[in-house]
């Protein structure tokens, strides 16, 4: 099995040769979990505290929210919605990701996503978390949240189903739960191998409950396939109708700038596009932190930065049609709206949102920049933090003016804002680093299969 | 309870020559066992048609169909309001709570019957008391048919399999 002839050439084509055997796969993703003294963790404990006292920062913000109201917050009563509604659908978009990507490539055979689809489908359930977090937060009185539940109550009073925000909390918190079954579920077999590589009694025991007894049975794997799968086909418009209705908040509205009819699979591919430059992100991170190079390998990078390049000309695709829909409806609140995000108080902001998510990721049309970590890295970040300022501006843009110029209003962000921003990317971050030391970071079962020749007879 | 022959192959194709030299030669096949899905051996063991897609099905209709009743009912009868003469049953508003729980409820169905039809959780099972086989689960591949009454048979069976390629043959009971 460890011979080289015996690997397909896919397998080939998706590892390096350190990591082109069973045996070396096993040892190279357990490593972290059961041999983690075979390096220094110095640095994950230093990530660890920053993220802890970011995630303190967000905590306080919080806090400083329930007690003080959103005031706090740049908001007013012309631009209501501001930071929290912006971070809600930028984390959001991120959530989506990771099961879209994993669904999407199972359904389409790519092989590869063996390397990346258990911590993209762990970003999903982190930053879907945060995502929920926010609209609770912005909500003027966030202790009743709960009134979005359908539950019979002494006020005799249902929610309102034709709202939107009640597909808002129907659509997360589905998705959530489906993304938790499908990620444990594709989980099962490597935690088995865990349990049986564990040397301490305690490790043995937890990872032995999590595999529920899986014993790799040839019955057991079929029926695991056939779940897989059918999850993957529900998952897919799954994600693809939890952003659309995040676009639908915006255009079911009257507002110019979002009752438009092309926001929810424009917002599907946004979500799609910044999800996809915070796996990279991870997937740099996971590689060099955890020693995965032989499994992470440069073509993973080079075919992620082809897909952020397909997704970059679809947004400019997007916002070309929202300026030409602008000019040929001829509506003056509409067209006034377009000269206003090129020109107005946000115009640096838009131009800086064009110029990463349109013009930057044109590079990744030359292959070697695609093949170099560091380059895909350094412009999916831009990308990345040009898809929130994409968020930021379609709130600002179209709320600060909006038909009626005697409400025209700016909108400047207070340092709650930033801190709460800043402090719920903290607690990501220390959910992916503990995540990182519990569970295995790539699915050493499809890896393996991957690499067995027998398998692709 | 059934007495078993497990044999353990060094790899993937081994044990799916063992199988369907097995299967040719009339030896009653137990299961496999393997650390990833083998193309083929469900076909070898027989028994692949399942049904969890349609119970899926079933459990996600019938989630989605609640949560539209429950919409209907409060928003129709129990709690009306009148929003400008507009529809009470808004059903094309309705559709997404259905649609988003309707998904859900198929997922945990089929969760559900994953571990029905799996036999799962079962932390401890007689396979695991060989010696090995904590391997399955990483680099070993195991082969169990169902071993044969009489102990002529049982020994052609061993002699058999260590021949096809198994470096042990266990005899159990499960």
């Amino acid at each position: 099995m460890s011979a080289a002839a015996d690997i397909p050439r896919e397998g080939a084509r998706w590892t390096l040769p350190a990591g082109r055997s069973i045996a070396a796969v096993n040892e190279i993703v357990s490593a972290p979990l059961i041999e983690h003294r075979r390096w220094s963790w110095r640095l994950w404990w230093i990530a660890f505290a920053v993220s802890l006292a970011l995630t303190a920062v967000m905590l306080v913000s919080i806090v400083w929210l329930f007690d003080r109201g959103i005031g706090i917050f740049g908001n007013n009563t012309t631009v209501v919605w501001g930071f929290p509604i912006a971070n809600y659908v930028w984390w959001i978009g991120i959530g989506n990701a990771g099961t879209l990507i994993s669904a999407m490539l199972l359904l389409l055979r790519q092989r590869w996503r063996a390397s990346i689809n258990r911590f993209a489908e762990a970003m999903t359930l982190f930053a879907a978390a945060i995502a929920g977090i926010f609209p609770i937060l912005h909500l003027g009185r966030p202790l009743y949240f709960y009134w979005l539940v359908p539950y019979p109550n002494t006020m005799f009073v249902w929610p309102q189903w034709r709202s939107a925000l009640i597909w808002d909390f129907w659509a997360i918190s589905s998705y959530i739960l489906f993304s938790i079954l499908f990620w444990y579920v594709g989980l099962i077999p490597d935690l088995a191998t865990l349990r049986d590589r564990a040397r301490s009694t305690i490790a043995r025991t937890l990872f032995g409950v999590f595999a529920l007894g899986w014993r790799g049975s040839a019955r057991h794997w079929h029926t695991f396939h056939v779940y897989h799968t059918t999850m993957a086909c529900l998952g897919v418009p799954l994600v693809i109708s939890l952003h659309s209705v995040v676009g639908l908040d915006f255009a079911a509205s009257l507002m110019p700038g979002w009752s438009e009819t092309i926001f929810p699979p424009y917002f599907v591919v946004g979500a799609m596009y910044s999800g996809f430059t915070m796996v990279i992100l991870l997937a740099a991170v996971v590689r060099w932190g955890l020693r995965m190079q032989a499994l992470i390998t440069v073509a993973h990078f080079e075919v992620m930065a082809k897909i952020l390049l397909a997704a970059s000309v679809i947004m400019t695709l997007s916002y070309a049609s929202e300026w030409f829909t602008a000019w040929y409806g001829g509506e003056p609140a509409e067209r006034r709206l377009v000269a206003f995000a090129f020109a107005g108080d946000y115009r640096t902001l838009y131009w800086l949102m064009l110029i990463f998510n349109c013009a930057i990721a044109q590079a990744f049309w030359f292959p070697a920049v695609r093949r170099s970590i560091l380059a895909v890295v350094v412009i999916s970040q831009l990308i990345n933090v040009g898809m929130w300022l994409e968020r930021l501006t379609i709130v600002l843009n179209t709320l600060s003016h909006a038909y009626a110029p005697s409400a025209w209003h700016l909108f400047s962000p207070t340092i709650w804002d930033f801190l709460l921003l800043f402090g719920s990317l903290g607690f990501f971050a220390l959910l992916y680093l503990i995540f990182c030391r519990l569970v295995p970071v790539v699915s050493m079962h499809e890896t393996r299969r991957l690499l067995s020749a027998e398998a692709e007879q | 309870m059934s007495a078993m022959l497990v044999a353990d192959f060094r790899d993937a194709g081994g044990l799916m020559r063992a199988a369907q030299w097995a299967k040719s030669a009339g030896y009653p096949l137990a299961d496999a066992f393997s650390p990833f899905p083998l193309d083929g051996m469900p076909e070898l063991l027989g028994g692949t048609s399942t049904r969890l897609r349609l119970w899926m099905f079933i459990g996600g209709m019938t989630v989605a169909a609640l949560a539209y009743a429950t919409e209907f009912w409060s928003a129709v009868y129990n709690y009306p309001i009148d929003s400008g003469g507009r529809p009470l049953n808004a059903w094309p508003a309705f559709m997404l709570f259905p649609f988003a729980v309707g998904i859900f409820g198929a997922a945990l169905t089929g969760f559900i019957g994953l571990l029905v039809k799996c036999g799962l959780p079962r932390v401890h099972h007689p396979l695991f008391d060989i010696n090995g086989f904590e391997r399955v689960s990483q680099d070993r591949f195991m082969l169990a048919l169902h071993a044969p009454q009489a102990d002529t048979d049982k020994r052609t069976a061993v002699a058999w399999l260590k021949q096809a390629g198994a470096d042990t043959v266990w005899e159990l009971e499960w």
